[in-house]
């Protein structure tokens, strides 16, 4: 029976080929458009950190004073990062499985070879926890332990790329890298690691080449690096202030009762802070973001790809009204037909089923059409210079989610038109004939 | 022309009429509010940032040698840029507009941070940067020689709590002081007063800000004296692609440890500042001319279709005397009756939108002439689907009348 529900959609396309060729090529052009918007925005809210996202933890505390001009929400405001004091109390409390504070920095590397030319690379100062918590993978060496941490130790943890920069060999444990005024013991080599999007960066650098290597936190600031992102609204301006915030800081924590006791603990914090008189607004105010919603909150997705997105879909919307009405006006021409079959013995339901097959065949044609229309439209974005562009690539579920989209949306399409077409008279047609 | 007939017709096919409205009035809705972010953002790129910039070519400069002086560095590297054939004066600065080094500081009216402030863009360079850039001063005087003071990057920029003058722009003079006497006021960056010694035309800020706030600039009498610095060349038209390689070629012949970067005139910079912008409105003209397409195609397919369904009836009304003429102008009228019904919802659902997109994205109100400008727009691409269809239909000849269909 199925056969011959294609067989009879097939025939009654060809009958009007123009009128079939434009809901096809309107389905195409709206499921085309929504689906790149699609992938792109897939591509820049993926999961950073596969299998380890959902126990790594971001800590917000509120520092600012209460006449401070702050607007909730704010992105990029001085609350999206810690000070200084407040990162190394909660480093010291320890009551994370593991934590880390970092920031990011640019330095400069030089290579030993002669005639090599000098690059500024970025890289973050961090502490001991970070490898282990992010699942950094080792090429060689290891990270730096919580006593070089303390003790300041000039060691760096460096990329195979950056390790190939500076010793032209990726075994460059042991060796010494000059980075910016200093020298550096590598302690390890990791693989070139970047996570998309580099959820640990504080902002707006978040799609970069990742880092290119890693220093003790404590090495940086004793020896004075600068970092890139700080926001301050005090009088004292230098890292150590309790007014400048500027550090990153994550916790992993591997269950329920953990991320609970850690809540109460930030609370606890604050009252405590706010108790010392450090603290103006209400200890309530202290929260811990899991890292995908640590993302959404500091809005990673661009405006723009957001609002492309929603005109995307938009466009979607507007084709499917435009389908129902093609297939409503084709389906009710076919009254004479339909009720000849309703006349033999069809029952309603088979004649709906009938019109739902010639409704899925436009989706699929249209659908194939969608693939080839996002195809040339993920080539434009990929030619577009910014920093998410080049990820823009469909992968197999993408391809299938497009039919299946496709097919469901002129599936949907022709619910409403069959829904009609099936409750045609079939006597008072029969007499027009 | 009497409308009843064709009012009587449409009613025969409420649902089919109804969803044309509704993609008619989508389209329009959809239409006006992306060809309102098309007109914001083409203003935007077209935004003038107040310096010559057809005569201008900027470099950048790391030096990487721990044991250099930057003031002596950067003297050193101007005197060299100086000697390019075709420049006339050369500047070591900071931020410039488009360069993205955007230095935010709020700047207050009284010593104590309650009064009345303004966020602004800080923007620093050694003497003769107006000159340079090509500022307009409109109201008082540049910085005098005595006045400059190094910025101070080893403690942030400390030298702003330091420096006694600045000048403004217009923009935010008005901001600072709504009175318009800002000439010869203070402002505090931080405890220490700065007297406001001149006021500038224009100076766009470093990056992309809220709108209305674009223009609040201040430059202050600072030396940069990072090894990371800035430097811009004022040439002329036809100079300056060739002076921006030069520099490059200069400074590493001078000296070939550091990092050159950005050697490019002002407007490539400019051009490359708001490349998204550029992609941005191709992204929103595709769209809105593939939603008119698919818009004029389903008016287009719908009127070919009813144009099939009544060919007998056509017949029947040309072999009573209809002239071809007529039966073009009842579809004609036909299409003007639902495209009207379209716009009038579709006005409501571009205000709704524009709500909903001031909520979410900042942007301003969609102003009122945007909508008859979507009505004609919507009325010419509904008149032109539907020609076709109807110039078939008058075509019909009147002996269909007495053929069986």
């Amino acid at each position: 029976m199925f056969g011959y529900y294609i067989d009879m959609a097939l025939r009654s396309l060809k009958r009007s080929p123009i009128l079939t060729a434009l809901m096809v090529l309107a389905i195409g052009l709206g499921i085309g458009a929504s689906m790149t918007m699609l992938t792109v925005l897939n591509v820049m809210t993926r999961d950073p950190l596969p299998g380890r996202s959902a126990h790594i933890y971001r800590p917000h505390l509120n520092p600012l004073p209460l006449d401070y001009h702050y607007k909730p929400g704010t992105v990029g405001g001085p609350t999206t990062a810690l000070t200084w004091p407040d990162a190394k109390a909660l480093l010291d409390a320890h009551r994370g499985v593991r934590q880390a504070a970092m920031a990011r920095g640019y330095l400069t590397a030089r290579s030993d070879h002669p005639g090599a030319a000098a690059k500024s690379v970025a890289g973050s100062f961090t502490t001991h926890d970070f490898f282990p918590m992010f699942g950094v993978p080792f090429v060689a060496g290891h990270g730096w332990s919580g006593q070089d941490d303390d003790d300041a130790a000039p060691m760096v943890v460096v990329t195979r790329k950056l390790a190939e920069r500076l010793f032209g060999t990726a075994s460059a444990v042991g060796r010494t890298a000059h980075l910016g005024k200093h020298d550096f013991q590598v302690v390890g080599v990791v693989e070139d690691w970047h996570p998309q999007p580099l959820f640990y960066a504080i902002i707006g650098t978040s799609f970069d080449d990742g880092d290119q290597f890693f220093l003790p936190l404590s090495t940086a600031m004793s020896l004075h690096l600068d970092h890139n992102w700080n926001n301050g609204w005090g009088k004292d301006d230098s890292p150590t202030s309790p007014t400048v915030s500027w550090l990153s800081f994550w916790v992993e924590l591997d269950n329920p009762a953990q991320v609970a006791a850690y809540r109460r603990f930030l609370v606890d914090y604050s009252a405590q802070q706010k108790e010392l008189g450090r603290y103006e607004r209400p200890a309530s105010e202290a929260r811990l973001y899991g890292l995908t919603q640590w993302l959404h909150r500091e809005g990673l997705v661009p405006n723009d790809v957001m609002l492309q997105t929603w005109l995307a879909l938009g466009f979607l919307f507007v084709c499917l009204v435009n389908i129902v009405a093609l297939l409503l006006a084709k389906f009710l021409r076919k009254g004479g037909e339909i009720s000849v079959r309703r006349a033999l013995g069809a029952r309603r339901r088979d004649v709906f089923r009938q019109l739902g097959v010639e409704s899925a065949l436009i989706g699929l044609a249209g659908g194939v059409l969608g693939i080839g229309l996002a195809e040339l439209g993920l080539w434009a974005v990929r030619q577009r210079p910014n920093d998410y562009a080049h990820l823009a690539r469909m992968n197999g579920v993408m391809l299938i989610a497009t039919v299946v989209l496709a097919i469901v949306v002129s599936l949907l399409a022709g619910l409403l038109p069959a829904w009609r077409a099936c409750r045609i008279a079939p006597a008072l047609q029969l007499k027009a004939l | 022309m009497n409308l009843r007939p064709i009012l009587s017709s449409l009613t025969r096919h409420k649902l089919t009429v109804l969803l044309l409205v509704l993609q008619v009035a989508l389209t329009c809705g959809i239409v006006c509010n992306v060809a309102f972010m098309i007109a914001d953002r083409v203003s935007q790129m077209g935004q003038p940032s107040g310096v010559a910039e057809d005569q201008l070519a900027t470099i950048n400069s790391i030096d990487v040698d721990p044991h250099v002086n930057p003031l002596t560095r950067h003297a050193d590297d101007m005197a060299a840029l100086r000697g390019i054939a075709g420049v006339s004066s050369v500047v070591a600065v900071d931020a410039l507009p488009f360069n993205g080094n955007d230095w935010t500081s709020s700047l207050n009216v009284q010593p104590d941070s309650d009064g009345g402030q303004a966020i602004a863009s800080v923007f620093y360079g050694t003497p003769g940067e107006l000159q340079t850039l090509g500022l307009r001063l409109v109201a008082g005087r540049d910085f005098l020689p005595d006045e400059y003071l190094p910025v101070d990057s080893a403690h942030g920029g400390a030298g702003l709590g330091t420096v006694s003058s600045v000048i403004v722009t217009r923009a935010l003079a008005d901001k600072l002081f709504p009175d318009g006497h800002a000439l010869g006021r203070s402002i505090y960056p931080y405890a220490r007063p700065a007297r406001i010694v001149g006021i500038v035309d224009r100076l766009l800020r470093p990056g992309p800000h809220a709108s209305g706030t674009a223009g609040d600039s201040a430059l202050f009498p600072l030396l940069p004296d990072s090894p990371d610095v800035t430097y811009v060349m004022r040439t002329t038209a036809q100079d300056r692609d060739r002076v921006a390689k030069a520099a490059a070629a200069t400074l590493s012949r001078l000296d070939g440890n550091r990092i050159v970067r950005n050697a490019q005139t002002f407007l490539q910079m400019r051009d490359e500042y708001f490349h998204r912008d550029r992609t941005m409105v191709g992204m929103l003209l595709t769209a809105a001319a593939a939603l008119a397409f698919v818009t004029a195609v389903a008016i287009a397919g719908l009127a070919h279709f009813w144009v099939q369904q009544r060919r007998r009836n056509i017949g029947v009304r040309r072999a009573l005397g209809a002239t071809r003429s007529d039966i073009l102008r009842y579809f004609q009228t036909e299409n003007f009756l639902i495209v009207s019904g379209g716009i009038g919802l579709g006005m409501l659902l571009a205000y709704a939108l524009n709500l909903l997109l001031m909520q979410h994205y900042e942007l301003p109100r969609l102003p009122l002439y945007y909508l008859p400008l979507g009505a004609l727009l919507l009325w010419a691409l509904g008149q032109l689907a539907v020609l076709g269809p109807a110039l078939r239909a008058a075509a019909v000849p009147p002996v269909v009348a007495t053929r069986s269909v």
